[in-house]
């Protein structure tokens, strides 16, 4: 091996390693703070009452507004609270199945099938989610002959499951073992101890995993435009098409007429999102003292 | 609850996730049957082109797989000069430093930021810079597309790269310094081929990210159905031909785009195995 002895070289090397490390690494905020900027600065003016509260405004009344020189009338309201129907349907199926998976996987992981279900939990979780959107449409929207809320749900609940069962799994596995032991000593049956004593304490685990599951799917589009479609007025029924917040960006950014609301819903889907982001990395951090 | 329905319960919902995976697969060969069917196996995969005229359809995955190949390797290569220093930063020079946990926060949240907005923000700031560079005239381009594929990968990479890091002994650092090694030298000598194939792995997860990757690079890369030319030439991905055109497609256009889904299905699949693997045998 051919050795370097020249001190000032090497030392010279050391020194810029470190310093590139520092710069390259402080480079990589830059995004982050020029993404959050952009979007706030173009976009918090759009942050009214009506904003909230009215659906967005039919192409001809925004046309119109555009031409006359007028601040776009109407706002999201049809895309939030199809968001929120979308997100609770997927997350009241997705949240109990998927504990109850992983608990499944965290207790037999000895099992070859434990095993082979954890493998392809990794499978779905690695899966584009224009194919989970592909799928949902084969298998909802074909029979059900039309874009309806349900698909839309069950696009996003099979988003979230590897996600809850992944959390679900790691938290139970960390629990020390003597909580298990303990429960079975005073006589509970295996049934009792899991939901009375190792679901509960690793509430904590799962909660954040939870949270982190939602703030993942809450922005996806992909799969929502072969399934829920998008809907230009509030709608509170489950099996037509319905509208969501990411649905409404990509409508908007595709109308020249409405691309002045673009930064408003933006920025209403990005502080929602970085702030589940926040509050779980907070909650974990608590949690876990 | 007696032990055995709870057992009962327990398998039910944990045979759920074999039956959605099979379900996937076999929902995408039958659909995408009609057009395999139709062009032959291997001359769809070869074909180039794409036209939906009435009575000559001809449909063709070629322009995007190549178009997803190049935005995912040039992604990766742009990534790598910045998630590798972030990945040190965190997982050796800063180790368990208040600093290092803000820029970990930083990193995870722009793991956190929607497709969609990444999109938006490649489409309203970077495309105006690509286009005054004269790098290409629209703008939309498989370079603007993979700028901004490579700024949504870094987190996955690094955050995974620097657990690697991280878990190099202390003892084998230890004996290098005491033989007189700077800390670029340790980096070099034992960091690098101790956590090498921890590394390396997660840079292929980071791949299997970036391969489907939709909303921002349909917006992005210009949507042409050809095979680009070059890095600076519009094109289109195997996930964007299919968010550009699924939704007013029917018959046998509907299955080409299906059994494009069912190819990037295979190629993540595939990728996504090969890391999970490699990240298995490479715990220190």
């Amino acid at each position: 091996m051919k050795s370097n002895f020249n001190t000032k070289q090497r030392i010279l090397k050391d020194r810029s390693l470190f310093w590139g490390v520092c710069i390259l690494s402080a480079l990589t905020a830059i995004p982050l703070i020029a993404i959050l900027g952009e979007v706030f600065i173009r976009g918090y003016e759009q942050f009214t009452w009506t904003f909230f509260t009215e659906p967005t405004p039919t192409a001809y009344k925004a046309m119109k507004a555009v031409n006359e020189g007028q601040p776009i009338p109407g706002g999201i309201a049809n895309g939030i609270i199809g968001t929120m129907i979308i997100l609770f349907m997927a997350s009241a199926v997705a949240i109990p199945l998927g504990i109850l998976c992983g608990a499944y996987i965290a207790e037999n992981n000895k099992k070859r099938f434990a095993q082979f279900v954890s493998y392809l939990t990794d499978l779905l979780q690695g899966t584009p989610s224009v194919i989970i959107g592909i799928i949902t449409y084969i298998w909802i929207v074909v029979p059900m002959k039309g874009y309806s809320a349900i698909a839309g749900s069950v696009a996003l609940c099979i988003m979230m499951l590897p996600l809850i069962i992944r959390s679900t799994e790691e938290t139970l596995r960390i629990l020390p073992s003597s909580l298990k032991e303990a429960g079975l000593a005073l006589g509970a049956n295996k049934a009792r101890v899991m939901l009375k004593i190792q679901l509960p304490s690793a509430f904590g685990g799962i909660f954040t995993g939870i949270l982190l599951a939602i703030s993942r799917v809450i922005g996806e589009t992909a799969p929502l435009m072969f399934t829920a479609l998008g809907c230009s007025f509030i709608r509170w029924s489950i099996d037509k098409p319905i509208s969501a917040v990411p649905l409404l960006i990509w409508e908007f950014f595709n109308d020249p007429y409405q691309q002045e609301l673009i930064w408003g819903a933006s920025l209403f889907l990005l502080s929602f999102v970085l702030i589940l982001n926040l509050l779980s990395k907070y909650l974990a951090r608590k949690w876990n003292r | 609850m007696s032990d055995k329905i709870f057992k009962t319960i327990l398998f039910l919902t944990a045979s759920m996730i074999p039956l959605i995976c099979g379900g996937i697969v076999y929902a995408l060969v039958t659909d995408a049957y009609q057009a395999f069917e139709y062009f032959g196996f291997f001359k769809f995969l070869t074909s180039s082109e794409w036209s939906y005229t009435e009575g000559n359809e001809q449909y063709g995955a070629m322009p995007f797989i190549t178009g997803t190949l190049m935005t995912t390797l040039l992604a990766l290569l742009f990534c790598i000069p910045f998630s590798l220093p972030v990945a040190l930063f965190t997982g050796e020079y800063f180790k368990g430093t208040k600093i290092a946990s803000i820029l970990s926060t930083i990193v995870d949240l722009l793991a956190g930021i929607p497709s969609i907005i990444y999109g938006l923000w490649g489409f309203f700031t970077l495309r105006p810079i690509i286009m005054a560079l004269n790098i290409s005239p629209q703008g939309s381009s498989i370079l603007t597309a993979s700028l901004v594929l490579a700024i949504m990968i870094v987190p996955y990479a690094a955050s995974l790269s620097a657990e690697f890091i991280k878990m190099v002994p202390n003892d084998l650092k230890e004996s290098a310094y005491s033989l007189g090694s700077t800390r670029a030298e340790v980096v070099r000598r034992v960091i690098f081929p101790v956590a090498g194939s921890g590394i390396f792995s997660s840079y292929i997860l980071a791949i299997g990210r970036a391969l489907g990757e939709t909303m921002t690079v349909t917006m992005l890369i210009g949507n042409t159905n050809a095979i680009p030319d070059s890095i600076t030439s519009t094109g289109n991905s195997m996930a964007s031909i299919i968010a550009n055109q699924f939704g007013e497609a029917d018959g046998l256009r509907l299955s080409s785009l299906i059994a494009i889904g069912l190819i990037l299905f295979l190629i993540t699949a595939t990728i996504n195995m090969i890391g999970k693997i490699m990240i298995k045998h490479s715990r220190i």
